[in-house]
């Protein structure tokens, strides 16, 4: 590949300017303000701030609540990761063999994707709804007495539900996209190397999905932390009590609610933490080696 | 090791496009046919309903004894090698090649000890770890080719597998495939729209046209008997002269007055008169005149393009020839001439 290069220094980095400059004012500036409060004790209303330096973090690590929910955070990302996954790569390995009306097939199941999250909760709560949500009486039919926003093990159900069904769509149309880039004869000469159809899935098909696979991984589980949360807020319909939350509604919660700026901004700052430690997870170990050519 | 039947065996696409009519082919135990005619014949199409890859819309096919028209192409003890040769590309060259005969429940020492044996006969031992992505298009060539042996299958069938490969190379694994198949002895259905890895290649060359057969025999019959005009001018580089002529009171002429020789047929009117460049000689007082345009330089030869009573010409001369553009008087050598009905095509 030709490389073209500019001869003078301040051309890129006037064109670079809007963008850096909106990296650093949306998420540099608050990232660092996040950092420097959560060394800060917070006095509640708003009159100056202590320095306790660790304090903050080691609480954290007392508080039984927060631990609770780190805890449920890991099954909530865990499932939802896995059966948003799972569920699409069915659909996409099915609506890869459709030949007849595939289109609107796919159309169809990508609709989903244009719903927000809240909206989508909203949606949640009809469907899990006390009285007539059909979801809920189809539990019942199975002996289930469904109690949305009621029952902590009921509401984790619904808000898993729901998350999964939202992230269905995009991992579909990556997975269909990737079952399609595989050229059709490395799959024809597999049909005639392997007469089960479950053995060339695994031995051939998902083992060349899987860049398309890690790359959702990431995607999913940076899903299952953060953008779910308008799906946990609207399910439960701002009433916390004893739901189940993640961390993310800890620090909305902690910080908005609770008006703990330190406390919530040690969580936010563990929470960058754990991003970067994915990234670079990412990056290092599976973009290297997952490509085959 | 098999012989493979088609008996009327026909190809009709969902969109209802007739990509091979009802065909009948014969190929023995042990023989090398290839399938050549132009792009989009159905040459991969026949290939593929051979391989199960592809729907038989109508007919009966057989390898060895077993009608296995709706038998599972890995049922059906045949190895395919692709154009793009197909390989996996997550798996080793030694995954790649025992994947077949691991699924069939070869033991390991087996399949090491295949592969091995494979590698060696392909010079591929020193690559056995690697990557196809890691390979040259030659050394992915010859996986495909190495995953095909070490299947051991009754029958090999070949789509284009040199077509991606540069002139040299090809002519190359040209021969290495004609005499390691000759080695196993394993029946060979190839397709190509090549025809000098056609003539080269070939035990029978199959000429279809359209998705229809126009021709089945061996390479020397195809090239001194074609069928049809069809055959005889997609077949030779360059390809057979026709000629528009006529009978006339028992003899052939060719449009423009000259005679060419007593008609062996009793008929009249016009005919189509084939010539192959290499059945003419340069003689001064040979009975035709010959314009030669251009001279064609091939090291080997030289090619005279020009014109015989006003209709395109072609000559071929040896390298101790030498020829300016200009008028000449040539003859033909006996036998040159091969006739076809004007309208048919059909050689007569
Ligand atoms: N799935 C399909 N549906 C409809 N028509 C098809 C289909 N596949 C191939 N054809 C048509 O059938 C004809 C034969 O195709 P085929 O691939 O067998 O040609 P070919 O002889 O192998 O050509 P090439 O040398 O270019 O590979 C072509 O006219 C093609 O357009
Ligand atoms: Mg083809």
């Amino acid at each position: 590949m030709k490389r073209a290069g500019f001869t003078n220094v301040w051309l890129p980095i006037a064109l670079l300017l809007p963008q850096l400059s909106i990296i650093a004012i949306f998420f540099y500036w608050p990232a660092g303000w996040a950092l420097q409060s959560s060394f800060y004790l917070q006095d509640p209303f708003g009159f100056g701030s202590t320095f306790v330096g660790f304090e903050n973090y080691t609480d954290l690590t007392r508080n039984r609540e927060y631990l609770r929910i780190a805890g449920f955070t890991v099954v909530f990302c865990g499932l939802v990761t896995f059966f948003s996954l799972a569920l699409a790569l069915l659909l996409a390995v099915k609506a890869d063999k459709v030949i007849r009306g595939a289109k609107t097939y796919r159309t169809l199941l990508m609709w989903v994707y244009a719903i927000a999250p809240p909206v989508a909760g909203f949606m949640g709560i009809m469907f899990f709804d006390q009285r007539n949500g059909p979801i809920t009486e189809f539990f019942q039919v199975l002996g289930w007495d469904f109690k949305l926003g009621v029952n902590y093990f009921d509401t984790a159900t619904a808000m898993i539900m729901v998350s999964v069904w939202k992230q269905i769509p995009v991992n579909f149309i990556f997975f269909l996209s990737g079952l399609q880039s595989i050229p059709r004869a490395v799959r024809e000469a597999a049909m005639i190397d392997n007469r089960s159809a479950a053995g060339r899935f695994w031995g051939v098909t998902f083992p060349l999905l899987a860049p398309t696979a890690f790359f959702l991984l990431i995607i999913n589980i940076t899903y299952a932390l953060f953008d779910t949360f308008g799906i946990i807020d609207t399910l439960m319909k701002g009433e916390p009590g004893n739901n189940p939350m993640t961390l993310v509604y800890k620090v909305y919660l902690d910080g908005f609610r609770g008006n703990d700026l330190g406390g919530s901004s040690a969580q936010s700052v563990i929470l960058m933490i754990l991003v970067l430690a994915l990234t670079v997870f990412q990056f290092r170990l599976i973009e290297r080696r997952i490509h085959y050519t | 090791m098999a012989q493979v039947s088609l008996s009327n065996i026909r190809k009709v696409y969902p969109n209802g496009f007739e990509a091979v009519q009802p065909s009948d082919i014969q190929i023995n135990d042990g023989e090398f046919v290839v399938l050549v005619g132009p792009s989009g014949c159905g040459k991969s199409t026949l290939l593929r309903m051979i391989a199960g890859l592809e729907d038989i819309s109508d007919g009966e096919l057989r390898i060895g004894d077993r009608v296995v028209n709706d038998v599972d192409p890995a049922d059906r003890d045949i190895a395919m090698v692709f154009q793009n040769y197909a390989l996996y590309p997550h798996m080793t060259v030694e995954k790649n090649m025992g994947y077949g005969i691991k699924n069939r429940g070869a033991s390991k020492e087996e399949i090491a000890r295949k592969v091995a044996e494979a590698a060696g006969m392909l010079n591929l031992t020193e690559y056995l770890t690697r990557r196809p992505s890691q390979l040259s298009g030659g050394q992915r060539q010859r996986v495909a080719m190495g995953r095909a042996i070490v299947r051991d299958p009754a029958l090999f069938l070949f789509d284009e597998p040199l077509s991606n490969l540069d002139a040299k190379l090809r002519n190359q694994m040209r021969i290495e495939i004609k005499a390691l198949q000759r080695r196993l002895g394993t029946t060979a259905v190839y397709v190509t729209h090549d025809q000098v890895e056609a003539m080269t290649m070939a035990d029978r060359i199959i000429v279809l046209n359209g998705g229809r057969i126009e021709q089945i025999g061996t390479p020397s019959q195809i090239y001194h008997n074609p069928a049809s005009t069809f055959v005889a001018s997609f077949m030779g580089a360059p390809p057979m002269n026709l000629l528009e002529g006529r009978f006339d009171n028992g003899t052939v002429m060719i449009n423009g007055g000259t005679a060419l020789m007593p008609s062996p047929l009793q008929r009249s009117g016009p005919i189509t008169v084939g010539i192959r460049p290499e059945d003419v000689l340069l003689e001064p007082t040979g009975p035709l005149p010959f314009q030669v345009d251009i001279v064609e330089e091939l090291g080997a030869h030289r090619l005279l393009h020009g014109r015989l009573e006003d209709q395109n010409f072609t000559v071929h001369v040896d390298k101790e020839t030498h020829v300016s553009p200009g008028a000449l008087r040539i003859a033909l050598k006996q036998d040159a001439l091969r006739l076809f009905d004007v309208k048919t095509g059909q050689s007569l």
